[in-house]
């Protein structure tokens, strides 16, 4: 190419989808699979345990003492422990970042069963719900709103880390960074960078859009003067 | 349990290398650039963040600026930022790869800041002033002992981040820790992978000790209410 | 002496708080603002020490104007108890005291000396001292917010609906307490409560304001029960306005009867076997119970007040108490000086509907 750097567009036309694996649309996918597949591994998997802290209470201190230390751990180091294990596949950055995911989760799970109000658990044992339609009619609705926040700060720095994983060459569109830095040019870096804001965006709005729709009644007792 | 042996295997054989501890690219010498870089960015992100948010929640004004910043925090990739400044700025000094550490360890630190003194019983700040106590002592003498809890919160916090970030940043020519884990990837030396790696994993968690211990020392009994009755 | 010269507040949003507000708190008294909420009473209060600045008008502390003076050094000089205390979280007790002596920068030796002694005024123990707010009770951080206020022995006090937060049992003995603390100390005390019981108790002159920042009565309360400027307040006052203002007759000229006690063991006593009741003493002259002239075995219960220094609220209340319709009369140890009876009681009642 004798006609200089070509612009920004042009290089996200050139590369966009060329059928290799390290086309923009390619990284793009594995970028989702390897951000999504945590976020609702790290939900599932918080949830029973998120409910096993509240019904044992002392397993809590153990289990938040023992997440808050997995937290504290860099992730680029742990994906190279990994890597002896689970090779160098997408599961070694998808293990981590669910279990980073469960760091915040399952406190916020707990803090959300623990904002039911006493009177509100009370009248519902009162009026006959059994323990488990009172925790899937009762406790667990009350709680969205507290798990979905914990969801919201989950989704989106999943997103962002995943391109960590670029180096060990599994890092979704964090492959465009690592390229940029081989051979000195921008318009990747821009396009990566845009592209995993803009995804951070979208997964945030879906989620406060899913709260609006799981949770009518904070709104409409915003809405009415009390 | 192969890789438990291969793993054992490397951290013997990186550990116990003799060459491994001595120079400039020793264990000692990368643990204190580690430890420098990370000081140095935690420090200016606590100079910058601190009296920000002090000051925004003392008065209520720019709030926004610590929503968008604590979202954009998250949503940012750090090897991103990292090699966009490397490319803008060149790599002649540390600079370009301090300032997005800074940049990144802002946020935590200014958020956590701004709630704590804006949670403060509007009681509690009533009565300091009604006892005459001025602005500034306010401030100091109120404010900042009951919201330090979150303060130091969001310090750790930042401290986490600071130090997974360096690591990141040797990819691009930074010193440190990360240098074995890039460099020895790089030229399959596994043993240096695996040995950088438990290191850098043992830096984050005694950084999160000494943070737990700071806790305990800085936060009044009252605030933090664990007191025992004498 | 605190002087309000036509103060009116008006918030940025239009909201006329306090409106053209003229009146005096006298040196040494105690004047509480009463109200229904949102009648001004806090904003009037905060006006004093300059928490909020007057619109309009002035506010004078033994003559010199607030605006003249920096607001922080003005407020040293005032002690100030809100509602939930305000106790600073991370001090201990004794420093929480000590608070406006150490910013007067007294050394840290004598500002806790004089906060140790403060407390054991308040009627805390000492061992409190070195604990924090969260280990006491809501009644006791009260307590440590009253003697935090008085730590730098101010002149003035400003109290803002300081027990309102705590149980019933606990404010009473809260007002008592600062009764007693008063009357050895003789502070400018300004006191807001909605609770018009609480004015009336502790006033030595109460000013009822009305919604919109009016004064609508100035009197001591005596007179504000018997004499209601206008229907608000005596609306304000509400029923049992008759009953209350008894609180404020002295039982001094009760007449009292003595021949209608008989000694405990001194044997039937025949004299006194025309009388209905009697009521039975022991024979260092305190009360036992009322025999009945229908049933002389058992003794029916009886109720005392201290004559002269009870009110004649407490007489009827006395009365009230027992089947026999008389009030037990007692002195201050205890022993019955007289009875008075439904007759004495009437005759005194009439007095006071008069006067
Ligand atoms: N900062 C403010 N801005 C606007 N209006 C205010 C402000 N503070 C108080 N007000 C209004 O001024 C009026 C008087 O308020 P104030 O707090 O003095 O009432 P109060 O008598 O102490 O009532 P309460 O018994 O409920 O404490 C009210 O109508 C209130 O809504
Ligand atoms: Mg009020």
């Amino acid at each position: 190419m004798g006609d200089g750097p070509p612009s920004i567009w042009e290089w996200i036309g050139r590369n966009w989808d060329t059928g290799r694996v390290d086309s923009i649309s390619n990284l793009l996918t594995d970028h989702l699979t390897m951000s999504l597949v945590p976020i609702v591994l790290a939900l599932v998997l918080a949830l029973p345990l998120g409910l096993a802290c509240v019904r044992w209470r002392w397993l809590y201190q153990p289990t938040s003492g023992f997440m808050n230390v997995v937290y504290a751990l860099p992730s680029l180091p742990v994906f190279m422990l990994l890597i002896s294990v689970t090779g160098l596949s997408q599961t070694t950055v998808i293990i981590p970042l669910t279990f980073y995911g469960m760091a915040v989760l399952i406190p916020a799970v707990v803090d959300g069963l623990n904002s039911v109000p006493d009177h509100v658990r009370q009248s519902a044992v009162a009026m006959g719900f059994t323990p488990l339609r009172r925790l899937l009619q009762v406790e667990l609705p009350i709680a969205v709103p507290v798990v979905l926040a914990g969801m919201r700060v989950v989704a989106v720095s999943s997103i962002s880390l995943v391109s960590v994983g670029a180096l060990i060459g599994q890092g979704g569109l964090g492959g465009l960074f690592t390229r940029a830095y081989q051979n000195p040019f921008m318009p990747p870096v821009i396009v990566g960078i845009v592209l995993i804001v803009a995804l951070a965006l979208v997964a945030d709005g879906l989620l406060v859009l899913a709260q609006r729709l799981l949770t009518p009644w904070v709104r409409a007792r915003k809405g009415t003067a009390s | 349990m192969n890789w438990l042996t291969s793993f054992f295997a490397w951290l013997v054989e990186f550990f116990g290398n003799g060459d491994n501890w001595a120079g400039s690219g020793g264990i000692p010498a990368r643990l204190l650039e580690h430890l420098e870089f990370s000081a140095l960015a935690l420090l200016l992100a606590v100079l910058i963040a601190v009296p920000l948010g002090l000051v925004i929640g003392h008065t209520g004004r720019g709030e926004v600026l610590v929503v968008i910043s604590a979202n954009l925090a998250r949503a940012l990739p750090t090897l991103g930022l990292l090699v966009m400044f490397v490319l803008l700025l060149g790599t002649a000094s540390i600079w370009p790869v301090i300032i997005p550490l800074v940049l990144l360890s802002v946020p935590p630190i200014l958020v956590n800041t701004y709630e704590g003194v804006k949670g403060v019983d509007p009681e509690l700040r009533d009565a300091a002033y009604g006892m005459g106590l001025r602005g500034g002592q306010v401030l100091g003498r109120v404010l900042v002992p009951v919201a330090l809890p979150l303060i130091l919160l969001g310090c750790r916090l930042s401290a986490i981040q600071v130090v997974a970030t360096t690591t990141v940043a040797s990819y691009t020519g930074l010193g440190g820790l990360g240098r074995y884990v890039i460099d020895g990837f790089a030229t399959k030396d596994y043993a240096s992978v695996v040995g950088g790696s438990v290191l850098i994993v043992l830096f984050a968690l005694v950084v999160q000790v000494l943070f737990a211990l700071a806790q305990r020392v800085a936060v009044s009994p009252g605030v933090s209410q664990r007191s025992k009755v004498r | 002496m605190i002087t309000f010269d036509s103060v009116t507040k008006r918030y940025p949003d239009g909201t006329v708080a306090v409106d053209h507000l003229s009146l005096e708190a006298p040196t040494g008294e105690i004047t509480v603002f009463v109200g229904p909420s949102g009648c001004g009473k806090t904003t009037s209060l905060r006006m004093i020490n300059r928490m909020i600045d007057a619109s309009e008008g002035r506010i004078l502390l033994d003559g010199e104007p607030v605006q003249n003076i920096d607001p922080p050094t003005l407020r040293r000089g005032i002690g100030y108890v809100i509602q939930q205390a305000g106790l600073f979280p991370h001090r201990k007790i004794v420093d929480n005291v000590a608070t406006v002596p150490y910013l007067l920068g007294w050394d840290r030796k004598k500002a806790r000396a004089r906060a140790m002694e403060l407390l054991e005024r308040v009627g805390l123990d000492p061992a409190f001292a070195g604990r924090y707010p969260f280990q006491l009770s809501g009644g006791q951080q009260q307590r440590v917010g009253v003697a935090r206020a008085l730590a730098a022995d101010p002149p003035v006090l400003l109290m803002d609906e300081p027990f309102s937060a705590v149980d019933p049992i606990v404010r009473t003995s809260l007002q008592d307490e600062l009764l007693r603390l008063q009357s050895e100390l003789n502070k400018t005390i300004v006191f807001v409560t909605h609770d018009i019981d609480e004015a009336i108790k502790l006033g030595d002159r109460v000013a009822v304001l009305r919604v919109g920042g009016k004064l609508a009565q100035l009197a001591d309360p005596k007179t504000l029960l018997s004499e209601p400027a206008d229907d608000f307040v005596r609306e304000f006052l509400g029923h049992d306005r008759g009953i209350r203002r008894l609180q404020f007759v002295s039982t001094e000229g009760l007449r009292l009867r003595t021949d209608l006690t008989v000694t405990e063991d001194a044997g039937d006593s025949g004299d006194g076997a025309a009388e209905p009741w009697l009521l039975v003493v022991t024979g260092d002259g305190r009360p036992v119970g009322w025999r009945s002239g229908a049933r002389p075995a058992g003794l029916e219960p009886y109720g005392t007040y201290v004559h002269g220094r009870d009110s004649m609220r407490a007489a009827l209340d006395a009365a009230l108490l027992s089947p026999s319709g008389c009030a037990v009369a007692v002195d201050g140890d205890g022993k019955v000086v007289g009875v008075a009876t439904r007759e004495a009681l009437d005759a005194a009642l009439a007095e006071a509907a008069d006067g």
